[in-house]
């Protein structure tokens, strides 16, 4: 259990979301620097190297805040081994939202940047979307993280199957050092 | 996917950056949207481009034209890609 809680949470249904090994379903969508956004395709991204692609939950709620955190003082893409690692997350959020996201969290001199996907299309593409209980009509990518090479071949896959869930930083980490 | 030459920046909605837009189209030229801030201060990046925080600005990197004021683009584009009847002596 991820957290560490002594009560059951959330089980998620099983998934066929893409696994290591596969190439990552390509998509494009509004991406979101501290400045502007502007329609990128994943593929664009890993033309130049290596990409994290990270799926939260929506702006605003804590476990993007402490997602952002962790990654940002890891400083994955910025140490010495890292080489051209691009990071980048995706969320629900609006452009808007993921620009106030970019400078609250102090991302923005790391060019962490974040995908737009209000209608949760790439989520569905990756068969890891996740209805809201509690919030109606709102659907939204449960947490996952793809790290992918150059080929978009996915390096490292984990989706979580309980709500809530955080990723496994350490696993990541020794994921990017692998590459 | 090559880049395209032209960058317009943007606001969603300004009316006079869809003037550009349907310039653009109407002359089928392929063009990347770059959308930025509401707030002008914030418009940092159109600064550092256009030495101004007005929208729409553009760039056009076949000609190394930068330029702000819709007026002004839309007279460049016809100018530099219109048919000389559609520019209607505009110059």
């Amino acid at each position: 259990m991820a957290m560490g809680l002594d009560f059951e949470v959330v089980d998620l249904t099983d998934t066929d979301h893409p696994e290591e090994g596969e190439q990552a379903p390509d998509f494009e969508r509004p991406l979101v620097n501290h400045e502007y956004w502007e329609d990128t395709a994943l593929s664009d991204l890993t033309a130049d190297g290596p990409v994290l692609l990270l799926f939260h939950t929506m702006d605003g709620a804590f476990p993007t805040t402490y997602m952002w955190n962790e990654i940002r003082d890891r400083q994955w893409g910025h140490r010495e081994r890292d080489d051209d690692l691009t990071v980048v997350g995706l969320s629900v959020s609006s452009p808007y939202e993921h620009k106030q996201t970019v400078q609250e969290r102090g991302i923005e001199d790391a060019d962490y940047r974040l995908f737009s996907d209000p209608q949760n299309g790439v989520a569905e593409q990756y068969d890891i979307a996740h209805d809201l209980d509690g919030m109606a009509g709102v659907s939204e990518p449960r947490p996952a993280v793809f790290l992918l090479d150059a080929e978009r071949v996915i390096q490292y896959a984990w989706v979580a199957d309980e709500w809530p869930e955080f990723p496994d930083y350490d696993a990541v980490e020794a994921a990017i050092d692998d590459l | 996917m090559s880049d395209p030459e032209i960058t317009l920046y943007r606001l969603q909605a300004c009316p006079f950056c869809e003037r550009v837009v349907r310039k653009l189209e109407a002359y089928d030229l392929d063009y990347r949207s770059r959308f930025v801030e509401p707030m002008h201060s914030d418009r940092d990046v159109v600064k550092r481009i256009s030495g101004k925080r007005t929208v729409p600005a553009m760039v056009d990197e076949a000609t190394g034209v930068t330029m702000s004021e819709s007026a002004n683009i839309v007279d460049y584009l016809d100018r530099t890609y219109g048919d000389a009847d559609e520019t209607g002596g505009a110059a």
